[in-house]
């Protein structure tokens, strides 16, 4: 496979990754990652000032599809609906062959069971893509929250 | 202390144990106002930051007492200093950044320079410019410096009261908020780093969250799943003397599967027998303190809590935004001889609390329902009996609302809403 099919791909991979969340097919999200992966929700100061707390922090996919049933199951948080806003992904071949680093910018809106929508987060994804045989998925994806006096609470992922 | 005539002189608790609150008391701008001055700048002390946020001389970090902005800031000699972060020239903001190192803070507006201690060091043109203008000869520097508050510190926890004369810091806090302080405060600390959260509530709905016990076994599914914290464990519940502070906390391991699926009959699935995480490492631990203890929450009146939650370790700052909104401003640490392997507990552990955790984020929403229901209700108040009524007391169990009861006896005392005043 030639780098623009592949670079083609990892820009559906980041699409799909939206749309699935804000069309609330959450139990899609997990299949992004690869199975030992890291997806991080870390404040913007921790990250600049070289602390390690994040808001979410989940190592492996199991742990995203344990987040993803207790978001349904267990957890009682604000009802709402997301819509994730994205630049196009700059993409590099990453160090590892076959693997691509990527960035984007996002901001994400939501809106409460009255219709009344915010923004409710900003920032960029640092990520890391690798092809699990033909499909990409990440191997990590740092999500660096500008927003990161969480208005309310965080629960469904970004 | 005198104050002038207002219309909340004549409002009073309704009763003297303290099982209803005035809906009004999370709602009234006025209420509001008497707070930041009787309590935040009163005989209080307010928690402002970690000394190991400023271990090196000059050190600082911007933070907040009631809705006043405030510096902490290490002195040459070691010494922790405290002042309003406000100009005492024309009242700008003087430390613009949220951590930073600095022999003197000098604002940006007429360059009056100030040092670590908030002393005024020096202003521009005192004598004028060739002859013209300049400050009256009257003018004393030593007059002019920021607004400074009284410090003391325990265990590397950093207090400050606006207080004139403060009472001493350990007295303050009693027997039983030192003796768990002690428990946790046992090594330097490492800073891990930090949450931050806006709630649409009043400040004082998280400060009764987190000193009841009672919701802690029912609103949080996953905590009383895995047993992390629930209703049926052994516990304490310990008040101040004054009723404000309180200590809560729960045995793991003290129930067993029988006695807990009774006493949760009833409730909204909130123990699922047959739940069980992908992932379970997330809540294997490696514990600090050898007592089993794997729930514990100090709140000290009117802005700090202290929490273990199985290897998590954090402060709460509680920032007051107004009457219906409050910022919560988390401090996640270990200790300086954490092992990777501990630190890597603590990290993972942090999927639990803040903002985006699996029990913490539960709180967030349930005050913000409180807030947003109460509009309008400024003449009902809310029903504070489990536990019973009567004197407010220790309890050697979970299964009480009485801390929050104590809160509300302190809250009223210094505001000038006890009954019987």
């Amino acid at each position: 496979m030639d780098d623009s099919v592949r670079l083609q791909q990892i820009q559906a991979l980041y699409l799909e990754y939206t749309h699935a969340i804000d069309e609330d097919e959450l139990e899609r999200w997990p299949g992004f990652f690869t199975e030992r992966c890291l997806y991080q929700v870390i404040p913007r100061e921790n990250d600049a000032r070289g602390h390690p707390a994040s808001l979410i922090w989940c190592d492996r996919r199991a742990m995203l599809e344990d987040r993803v049933v207790a978001l349904r199951n267990a957890n009682i948080y604000n009802l709402h609906w997301d819509r994730h806003l994205m630049s196009p992904p700059w993409l590099k071949a990453g160090a590892a062959p076959g693997s691509f680093v990527g960035r984007a910018q996002f901001a994400v809106c939501q809106t409460d069971p009255g219709g009344n929508t915010r923004l409710f987060a900003a920032g960029v994804y640092r990520d890391l893509i690798v092809f699990d045989g033909e499909q990409p998925r990440f191997k990590e994806r740092v999500v660096v929250l500008d927003s990161f006096n969480v208005q309310e609470l965080l629960a469904t992922p970004i | 202390m005198t104050h002038a005539i207002s219309p909340l002189d004549s409002f009073r608790w309704p009763n003297a144990d303290y099982t209803r609150t005035p809906f009004r008391v999370f709602q009234d701008a006025d209420i509001y106002e008497r707070e930041m001055e009787r309590l935040f700048k009163g005989p209080t002390w307010n928690y402002l930051g970690l000394e190991a946020e400023i271990p090196e001389p000059d050190d600082y970090r911007t933070t907040q007492v009631g809705n006043v902005a405030v510096v902490v800031t290490r002195g040459k000699n070691g010494s922790v200093n405290a002042f309003v972060n406000r100009c005492a020239h024309r009242g700008a903001t003087v430390v613009r950044r949220e951590f930073g190192k600095a022999d003197s803070h000098t604002c940006i507006y007429h360059q009056w320079c100030y040092s670590p201690e908030g002393s005024l060091l020096g202003v521009p043109y005192r004598r004028g410019v060739a002859g013209q203008g300049g400050y009256p000869a009257d003018f004393k520097p030593a007059e002019h410096g920021l607004r400074k508050l009284a410090v003391a510190t325990y265990k590397g926890l950093v207090f400050g009261s606006f207080a004139d004369e403060p009472p001493a810091l350990m007295d303050y806090l009693g027997e039983h908020v030192t003796a768990h302080l002690d428990r946790i405060f046992v090594k330097p600390l490492k800073v891990l780093g930090y949450h931050r959260q806006k709630i649409s509530a009043n400040w004082k709905l998280y400060f009764e969250n987190i000193k009841d016990p009672y919701h802690a076994g029912l609103l949080h599914m996953f905590a009383a799943t895995f047993g992390t914290y629930r209703s049926t464990q052994q516990g304490k519940t310990l008040l101040s003397p004054d009723g404000g502070h309180a200590v809560v906390y729960s045995v793991m391991g003290t129930d067993n599967a029988e006695t807990v699926a009774e006493h949760y009959q009833g409730t909204d699935n909130k123990y699922q027998a047959d739940f069980a995480l992908k992932e379970p490492k997330l809540l294997s631990w490696d514990p600090d303190f050898h007592d089993g203890i794997g729930n514990l929450i100090i709140s000290v009146f009117p802005n700090l809590v202290v929490h273990q939650i199985l290897n998590t370790l954090a402060t709460r700052q509680v920032r007051p935004l107004g009457p219906d909104r409050v910022e919560l401003y988390w401090t996640y640490f270990g200790f300086e001889d954490d092992t990777p392997q501990k630190t890597e507990f603590r990290l993972r552990q942090l999927n639990l609390v803040g903002p985006a955790g699996y029990i913490s984020m539960e709180d967030g929403e349930a005050i913000r329902l409180v807030q947003s229901a109460i509009q309008g209700e400024a003449g009902t108040a809310s029903f504070i009996e489990m536990g019973g009524r009567g004197p407010i007391v220790d309890a050697e169990h979970v299964v009480t609302e009485v801390c929050t009861r104590g809160l509300w006896k302190q809250y009223a005392r210094l505001m000038g809403f006890a009954p019987e005043a």
